[in-house]
This record gives C-alpha cells, structure tokens and sequence, in this order.
C-alpha cells in the first residue's frame, strides 16, 4: 500500500475540481432555467408548444449522454462553415462551452420532467384558498405555487444535481482536464490505473456527499411548517398527506 | 447510512483490495497462444475496417512474427490511454501500437528489440502560421543533437507562442510538447490522433503533433489534402528509441522470441516489404 | 462538401456501414440485458439487506447502493477492467493457479453495467416492498402461509408489480450507459460509430445513426414495459 502515491494522486487530481464545479454549476443552472420553461410548455395546454416539449425531452431522455456530447463536438465541428456564417463558431470551437451546452441540454430533459411533477403536485385547494384571498396571478405564482412545487421537486432534483456532477466525467473525451481527465493523464505517468481511479471516485462520492447534505438542509428550511416547534407541547398532527413525495 | 461511512469504509477496501496487488508472475516458459492488443485507430499502423476487423502494418507484421514464432495469436483492440494497464492486469500479454520504447515505459513493463521508426513532428492545415515553421531536411536526434535542437526550438517559440496544438494523450509526443513548450503552447490531449484530426478540420486547432507515419497516412484522405507536415522532425530522447513490442516485466523470454522473429523478418526483407507497403518507406530500424 | 452522403453512409451498399451499425445495436441490446440481469440479481439480494434487521447486512446494503450512485460510471467501468482481471488472477493464485485470467470485455461491460444498475434496482425494490399492504401480509400469515409460500405467492408478485415502472426507468439507466462500455474496447453502437466516424471523417452522420437507433431502442423498450404494467394491473382498481 503506498500512501505517498495515492497522497500525490489526491492533490493532484484536486486541481480538476474547479472545473468540474464549473461545469456542473454552469449546466445546472441555465438547464433549471431551459427546465421551468420546457415544463411550462408541457403544462400550457397548448397543443404546438406540449409537443415540443415532449419530443425534445423523449430524444434527450432517450439517448446516451456520451452520444450527445460526441454529436455535438466533432458531429457540428464538420459543418465550420455554416456554423460560421451564422456567426455561432466561436461558441462551438471551444470545448468547455460544447461540454456545458451538451450539459445543458441533457439535463433539462430530466429536470423539465421533475419540474412538472413538482407544479402537478401543488394541491388545487392551496391555490383556491390564495385565488379567495385576492392574490394575483404573479403572486400566487410566486407566493404559493412556486415554494409548494420547489419543496415536492427538490429531492428528484438532488438526485439530478448528483447525476451531473458525475456526468461531468464525460467532459474528458473532449480534452477538457477536469478530475477524471486527469486521471487519464496521471496514468499515463504512473501507469497505476486502479489506485488513480479510486482516489477519483472518492473525490466525486465526497462532492455528492456535500450535495445531499446541502439538498437535505434545504429541504428542512423549506419544510418550517413540518417541524415540531420548539415551544410546543402536543406533538404536531403528522405530516399532511402532500408534504412528501412518494 | 451516510456517505461519510460509505466512504470511509471505501477506503478501507480499497486499502485491502490493493494489498492483494499482484506479486510477479513466473515466467511462463511455453508460450501456445500470445494475446496481441492493438489500438485500432492509428492508421497505417493499426486502424479498424468497417466491418470491426483489424488492419494494417502492424497486424501483418504480428501475423507474421507469431508464424515464425509458432505460436497462436489473438490480436485484441484495446484504447490506448489503458493499453499498459491493461497488460499488466493481464488482458492481453504483448502490445503492438507503435509503441516507442522510453525509459518511463521500461519502468514498468519489457520491450522487444524495435521493428519501426519515424520522426515526430507538427501538421497544420494551409493558411495556419505554423506554416511559417523553420523546417530543415533531415530529422534530429534529441540525443544526438541537443544544442541544434534548443536552437530550433527556441526558433520556434515566437510562431508557436499561444498557438492550440492537439496531440494524443498518454503519448511520447504529449511528453515531448511539454517538456519542450508546455509554457509556449495551449496542448490539447485527444484520445487517439483520429480525433485531434477531426479537429484539425473543424478549425479548433492551430496544428498537431505525431508521428510522421501517422501524419503521411491522414494526408492521403481527402479532407487533408492540404495539410502539410511543418518543422524539423525530431526523435530520440523522451520521444523514443524505436517502436517494439511491449510485454508484462517477467515475461522477457516472450520479448526474446519476438526480438528472434524480428531479425529474420528484418533478414530476409519481410519487415521491410510490409513497411513499404503500408508507408510507402521502409521504416524498419537501420542495423 | 461531403464525399459521400448520410444514406450512402447508414445504408447497406458497398460504402455503407448500415449491417455493421445494426450489428453494434445488437451488441448493445445484448451488453444491456445481461447488465440489468446481473443488477436484478444485486438489487434484490441489496434491497433484501437493506430491509433486514441484521445491522451489519443493512449496513453492506447502504454501502453498496450509497457508494454506486455516488461515482461516475464510467469510473466503475475502468475500475472493472483493470482492477476486475487482477483480482481474479490473484483469486486464481490463491486457488493454486499461475497465470493471468482476463474476462472478455463483453463480460466485464455487463458485470460493470450489473453492479451500477443493481444499486438503483435496489431502491426501486425497495420502495416496492414498502409499498406492500401490511393487512395482505397479516391475511396470509393468519391463513397459515409457510414464510416462503407467502414469499412466492404474496411478496413476489405484488413487489414485480410495483417495481415495473421503476424497472422500466433502471432500465433505460442500463441501455444508455452501455454506451460507455465503448472506452474498453466492446465493438458496441458507440463504439462502432466512432470507427466509422475516425474512418470516413463524417462524425455527424455516424454520431447521427447512433442516436436515432439508440432512440429506437428506447423507444421499444418503454412501450413494452408499458404493456407490461398494464398486464400486471389487470384486476387492480385504479385510483380516480
């Protein structure tokens, strides 16, 4: 066992987490955006706009992660041209924003889809009581819909947030050095494949570790109404039967 | 159970599982059959059909070489950021990839005597500024000629300043571009050289670095028509003394039979006939 | 621009990789069967631990499921590979056996396919058993059922019956990670793609093919498992 190898391993395949953290933030973040409205869409009612929606989140869902990224990074590199005259090619030519793009692109396929859950789930009496109450569209989008539909979506979307920082390991086929491309390059030196792996896969288990602990502390802050308050003295009535998610 | 155990009890098993780490294997004294691993995407060296089988010079050398050496051969395609753990872990037992033999590489696993050599140098496509690159006739030896090397390179420096160059990872050329001109240069490390290719077209990179084999092949297609192979060649030193076949460590008796097959098909022109054929120059070794 | 065209390429001519294509699909299709097998066979004996009230069997249960969901799988793969064949020749060294063992890459992709896609089989059997009416258990129990009749006659076909949405999602896990298999060298529809794409210099049309078929396995693979939830609720009173 040498622990002065698997030592030099971890720091230096620390040096990739920056850019696994960009990437996964990056994508997490304009595919939430891509998400809501993908899952508005489905929930419009309207005919056009569901069926996009649909068939985007059917090829995206059905297909490998790895053959989207492929088709997107040397598929479109053959059209240069066209991609130039349209003036999109400094986009493409760089292979960080191809890995955030097909990311991107992945994940609001399966956020879209936990994002709808989430506004289906939000009881019709919660919103009849605020409608009572006066509230305006915007507000009780805001106030009620919005905070009731975050809380029921967020434990599927920890999962998907989990599931992109591990994708980010695909980032490596397209030259990108983030953890497991370094891994790759430390192998090559070392020639020790095993070792190098493990101490990868540590790194991401711990990142995820602090991902589910971060989505559990939020999903108490979202949750005060659940919690038995410190004051009282009868135990709270059990949780309401909405509250969680199957 | 939280992830904290997970991984802490990870780790441990990790720990136990290395600890069982393989002791050296004893020589097997008769060889019947010898697993070959290739890349497959290293044209002309070693490059798949469309119908998955194996081509190339390499794959008719081995052929050979096993004929001679009487034994069985299964010839296997292995990626080749792994194709050395993989022999050690025993997938296969000898690596036929154009692979050079390097004194990092000795370290870890056993050559044969080389079969091929070609100098390494850039390619860029018609308009790059690498164009401009001091390019003189003949090829030089980081061995031999280091004080003309520093001098050419050092030319070098201004053109290359900045410039995205793609190389394959895991590779003597990798090792070479950043030994030389990591802090010059913006190095792209690719899977197997038929992806920094495809990226040469695609215009993400300003040049490549290869072998010349490997380069001359990717001219003949036609989207490479203007490619052009620019700068001196360069060998020796960190790029190579020669591409051979690689075995497990203890298994030299398996090294000394390829060496043996390789001098007959060096003696009676078999090596050099294949090279031609696949190259268009004989780039067997010249003793 | 382009020398030879998109149906010339997926098509079965003389220039066509149409058969070799079709050919990796089944690769494909096979690597990920036995995968979800393997994982069957893993999630249910997980799920059975981490239901257990044996401390340390619930504990193994949490590690595996925790641990596989937590690494990338494409770690798991190359761990697989390289770690898989030395810990068999070390097995086979002990064993008195002195020679490398390696596993066919096949092999090796859909153990590596099995034991990521068991620790999600886990939980979706998992959630299924929770989900078992207690007063059904309590009814067989009072009606003198043996524990492995109520096993086989109670347990067993309300948990497959639960399960099937959730399978049918673990699944598609399976099919699109076999897509990974490709990095150790199984001649799969990616993997075929790619030499197709290094080969010809056309990546769109080939990376193209390979989304549409892996599309169409999806695809099929939805509708079946579809057809096969409505089969196992035939007889149950849906709600509203």
């Amino acid at each position: 066992m040498d622990l002065a190898f698997l030592w030099s391993t971890f720091t230096t395949l620390i040096e990739g987490v920056p850019l696994l953290l960009e990437l996964a933030a990056l994508s997490l973040a304009i595919g939430a955006v891509f998400a809501l409205l993908l899952a508005t869409m489905r929930l419009s009612n309207v005919a056009v706009l569901d069926w996009t929606a649909q068939g985007y989140i059917f090829v995206f869902r059905g297909t490998p992660l790895l053959v989207q990224i492929f088709l997107i990074y040397y598929g479109l590199g053959q059209f240069r041209p066209a991609l130039q005259d349209l003036g999109l090619w400094w986009f493409f030519r760089e292979p960080f924003y191809c890995a955030v793009f097909a990311l991107t692109l992945n994940t609001a396929a399966y956020a879209a889809e936990i994002f709808r859950g989430g506004l289906l789930s939000v009881p019709h009496g919660q919103i009849e009581a605020a409608k009572a109450c006066g509230m305006s569209r915007a507000m009780r989008f805001r106030r009620i819909t919005l905070p009731i539909a975050i809380r029921q979506a967020l434990p599927a979307y920890g999962n998907e947030i989990i599931l992109m920082v591990k994708a980010t390991s695909l980032a490596s086929v397209i030259t990108l050095m983030e953890v497991t491309g370094l891994a790759h390059r430390l192998i090559a030196q070392s020639f020790r494949a095993v070792e190098v792996f493990v101490v990868a896969g540590a790194i991401y288990l711990f990142i995820n570790f602090v991902v589910t602990r971060a989505i559990l502390m939020i999903e108490w802050r979202l949750s005060p109404h659940l919690r038995q308050p410190p004051t009282a003295e009868a135990p709270m009535k059990p949780e309401p039967a909405h509250a969680r998610g199957a | 159970m939280s992830i904290a155990k997970a991984l802490g009890l990870g780790v441990v098993g990790a720990v136990l599982a290395l600890s069982l780490a393989p002791q050296d294997a004893t020589a097997q004294s008769e060889w019947e059959t010898v697993r070959i691993a290739t890349e497959g995407a290293y044209a002309p060296w070693n490059f798949s059909n469309p119908d998955g089988t194996l081509d190339g010079f390499e794959i008719e050398l081995a052929r050979d070489l096993c004929e001679r050496m009487e034994v069985t051969c299964e010839i296997v395609q292995q990626d080749w950021a792994g194709i050395i753990p993989a022999l050690q872990a025993g997938q296969y037992d000898a690596i036929m990839a154009g692979m050079n033999i390097t004194d990092q590489r000795e370290e870890v696993i056993s050559f044969s005597r080389s079969y091929a050599g070609t100098p390494h140098g850039f390619a860029a496509m018609a308009g790059s500024p690498l164009l401009e690159l001091e390019t003189a006739d003949a090829p030089l030896s980081l061995d031999d000629d280091p004080d003309q090397v520093a001098a050419t390179i050092e030319a070098w420096k201004p053109i290359l300043e900045g410039k995205v160059i793609g190389v394959q990872g895991s590779t003597t050329n990798s090792n070479f571009l950043r030994e030389y001109l990591d802090d010059v240069i913006e190095i792209r490390e690719y899977g197997s050289t038929e992806q920094h290719d495809l990226d040469l077209t695609a215009g993400r990179l300003d040049g490549i670095f290869a072998a010349h084999s490997a380069l001359k092949a990717t001219q003949q297609k036609p989207e490479f028509a203007d490619m052009q192979i620019v700068g001196t060649g360069m060998r020796g030193g960190i790029l190579g003394r020669g591409v051979a076949v690689g075995v497990r460590q203890g298994d030299e008796d398996l090294a000394a039979m390829f060496s043996a097959a390789i001098d007959e098909a060096m003696a009676d022109g078999t090596a050099a006939e294949l090279a031609v054929k696949w190259f268009g120059v004989d780039v067997t070794p010249a003793e | 621009m382009t020398p030879i065209g998109f149906f010339e390429i997926i098509g079965f001519g003389e220039r066509g990789w149409g058969a070799a294509l079709l050919l990796a699909a089944g690769v494909t299709l096979a690597v990920a069967i036995c995968g979800f097998l393997v994982g069957s066979v893993l999630g249910s004996l997980a799920a059975a631990a981490k239901l257990s009230r044996n401390r340390i069997a619930a504990a193994i249960g949490d590690f595996y499921t925790t641990v596989l969901r937590g690494i990338p799988d494409l770690l798991v793969i190359y761990l697989f590979y390289f770690g898989g064949s030395l810990a068999l020749t070390n097995v086979g060294r002990m064993l008195g056996y002195d020679g490398f063992i390696g596993l066919p890459v096949f092999v090796t992709g859909a153990l590596a396919i099995g034991v990521v896609n068991g620790a999600y089989q886990a939980e979706v059997f998992r959630g299924a058993y929770l989900s078992l009416s207690k007063g059904e258990l309590e009814a067989a129990k009072s009606v003198g059922m043996s524990r492995a009749l109520m096993f086989r006659r109670i347990v067993v076909p309300q948990v497959l019956r639960y399960a099937i949405p959730g399978l049918g999602n673990v699944w598609q896990l399976a099919l699109k990670e076999s897509a990974l298999i490709s990095v150790i060298g199984l001649v799969e529809l990616l993997r075929q793609a790619q030499i197709g794409a290094g080969s010809t210099r056309q990546p769109f049309y080939f990376f193209l093919a390979a989304a549409i078929l892996y599309l169409a396995l999806t695809t099929i693979s939805t509708i079946a498992f579809q057809k096969a939830e409505e089969r196992s609720m035939r007889g149950v009173r849906r709600a509203g």
